[in-house]
């Protein structure tokens, strides 16, 4: 697999309230660990099983996945903020690995 | 053709009417990032046996064509970030990236639209991955790419969407006209035990169902693809090979004179559709 | 979810011969399915309605099928599948400034019903149902 590295769409600035989408994509297999591999054994499980986004710390939405979700993670989102911050989002892998992206948010 | 292959064969077209997936409103726009628009319908060449030329777009399902509309719904786009970072990145025993020498990515604008092309120097029919693994070998002194490999295709989708929304233009006269009637020729002959050509399915049947499946033009202008059945970014020569296997017959080998000369001509079926790579289909 | 050949066929026929009878063709449980659900909701009543589950009737493919969840006003959303090998699919949970909603992108091993059932602030649950076809069998390449 390519370097895992996340996509995130998300508007630079927002009107306090307003409610606006984030799109999130990441490149992974996601794989279920219901496969074989040639030789006829298991290949083992290896998703990305969460997913978290927090607003200047504190926490927004999360989403436990599970192997029924497809290659290539894609999460959608709306979401609404009062002040300027940080989003923050994090993606955590079966192995340990954690992938992560924030964008800047302002309000205007 | 034996009997049980005719049958197989009238029977996949005759499944149609079953459980077919809706396919989108026959005046569906595709409009990319909410601006961009690609010609998904076009006036085909006066030698064309189509009477329309149209993007495999407009055969998928709404939800289908919705995953290309915007690039932050695409998941070939990962793939094109990858092959961003691949391009500064200097390789090979010149220590050279493709930047060195081709500045921005931006510089490859309109090469997509033209491939496969007769490369003047040694009169052969080069496709983008050709010209990609001749950079990587005499310019750069790396290891070529193979193929179907992450790398390769992604490249391909980086330098192909630079020429997003641009009609294809393949020449297929002077230099290139041995070649396109080469690939014309592969076109029209059967092939393996259900004797099916490239013509059976794309040119006879497009628009029907071929069971579950909704048959297109089998145009090649939204290369590469990233299908939902494999997850990933395919090649041309990979979907010939796919396309041929199903026919029941060995294929050609990616890269070969067959398939390139195919590809020639398949990209010709569809000169004046858009540039749409990296596109999604089934 | 790489299908062998072989698998594709089987079921490319089953797909074909069931998208002549009315969905209700389950490859694993719904008991499965209803368990997941009781612990998410600790056996508290479910009612219909109060969130909006959108999935296609037709599925172009199992591999990658769209889905989205809005109920505005939930703290969780647990979406599962009864027709997959397990059927947990995705809990979404909201916090400070979530609109209740998302979307994504899921695998369905074939034709069934999708779930999508939230807890709301008061504490009840509310659900929402979907059957979805799923055609594979086409030639495809």
């Amino acid at each position: 697999m390519a370097q895992i590295k996340p996509r995130v769409k998300a508007p630079k600035s927002v009107a306090a309230g307003e409610v606006f989408t984030v799109k999130t994509l990441i490149n992974h297999d996601m794989e279920t660990g219901q496969r074989k591999d040639k030789n006829g054994d298991k290949i083992p499980r290896q998703i990305i099983n969460m997913f978290e986004v927090t607003f200047n710390g504190k926490p927004v939405m999360s989403a436990k996945l599970e192997p029924s979700i497809s290659a290539n993670p894609y999460i959608e989102f709306e979401m609404s903020i009062q002040e300027a911050g940080d989003l923050a989002m994090t993606w955590r892998d079966d192995d340990g690995s954690v992938y992560e992206a924030s964008n800047a948010i302002a309000i205007g | 053709m034996g009997m049980l292959a005719k049958a197989a064969a009238i029977g996949a077209f005759a499944a149609l009417s079953l459980g077919q997936a809706a396919s989108a409103d026959e005046d569906a726009r595709l409009i990319i990032n909410g601006e961009e628009e690609m010609i998904v319908r076009a006036a085909p060449p006066a030698w064309s046996p189509l009477p329309e030329l149209l993007s495999g777009w407009l055969f998928r399902t709404v939800e289908t064509q919705r995953l290309q509309m915007d690039d932050f719904e695409n998941p070939g786009f990962t793939s094109v970030d990858s092959a961003w970072e691949t391009w500064s990145l200097p390789e090979g025993s010149a220590g050279k990236s493709c930047a060195d020498c081709h500045g921005d990515a931006a510089s490859m604008k309109g090469v997509r639209a033209v491939m496969p092309k007769v490369n003047a120097e040694n009169g052969e029919l080069w496709t983008l991955e050709m010209y990609i693994n001749n950079c990587r070998t005499e310019r750069m002194g790396a290891e070529s790419w193979g193929w179907n490999s992450g790398s390769m295709v992604d490249m391909t989708a980086l330098i192909s969407l630079q020429s997003r929304g641009m009609p294809v233009n393949v020449a297929i006269d002077g230099a290139a006209a041995p070649f396109w009637e080469a690939g014309k020729e592969l076109y029209y002959t059967r092939t393996g035990q259900l004797e099916l050509s490239c013509a059976n399915c794309h040119e006879d049947n497009y628009g029907n169902m071929i069971r579950a499946d909704h048959l297109s033009q089998g145009q090649i202008n939204g290369f590469p693809v990233y299908r939902l059945k494999n997850a990933k970014l395919n090649s041309i020569h990979a979907r010939f090979k796919g396309c041929v296997r199903d026919t029941r017959a060995e294929t050609y080998k990616e890269g070969s004179p067959e398939f390139t000369a195919l590809e020639l001509y398949v990209a010709s079926r569809g000169n004046g559709l858009s540039v749409e790579a990296p596109s999604v289909r089934n | 979810m790489n299908l062998s050949r072989r698998n594709i066929l089987a079921i490319g026929g089953a797909a074909v011969t069931v998208s002549l009878i009315p969905v209700d063709f389950a490859m694993a449980t719904p008991e499965a399915a209803a368990e997941a659900l009781n612990a998410f909701t600790g056996g508290a009543a479910v009612t219909d309605g109060g969130i909006d589950l959108v999935a296609p009737e037709i599925a172009e493919n199992g591999n990658t099928v769209p889905i989205s969840v809005s109920a505005p006003g939930a703290v969780a959303i647990l979406v599962l599948s009864e027709g997959n090998p397990s059927p947990g699919v995705a809990t979404f949970t909201f916090g400070e400034g979530a609109a209740g909603t998302a979307a994504t992108r899921i695998r369905l091993a074939g034709t069934q019903n999708v779930l999508a059932v939230a807890k709301m602030a008061d504490g009840s649950f509310v659900r929402a149902a979907r059957a979805v076809k799923v055609t594979i069998g086409g030639c495809g390449g």
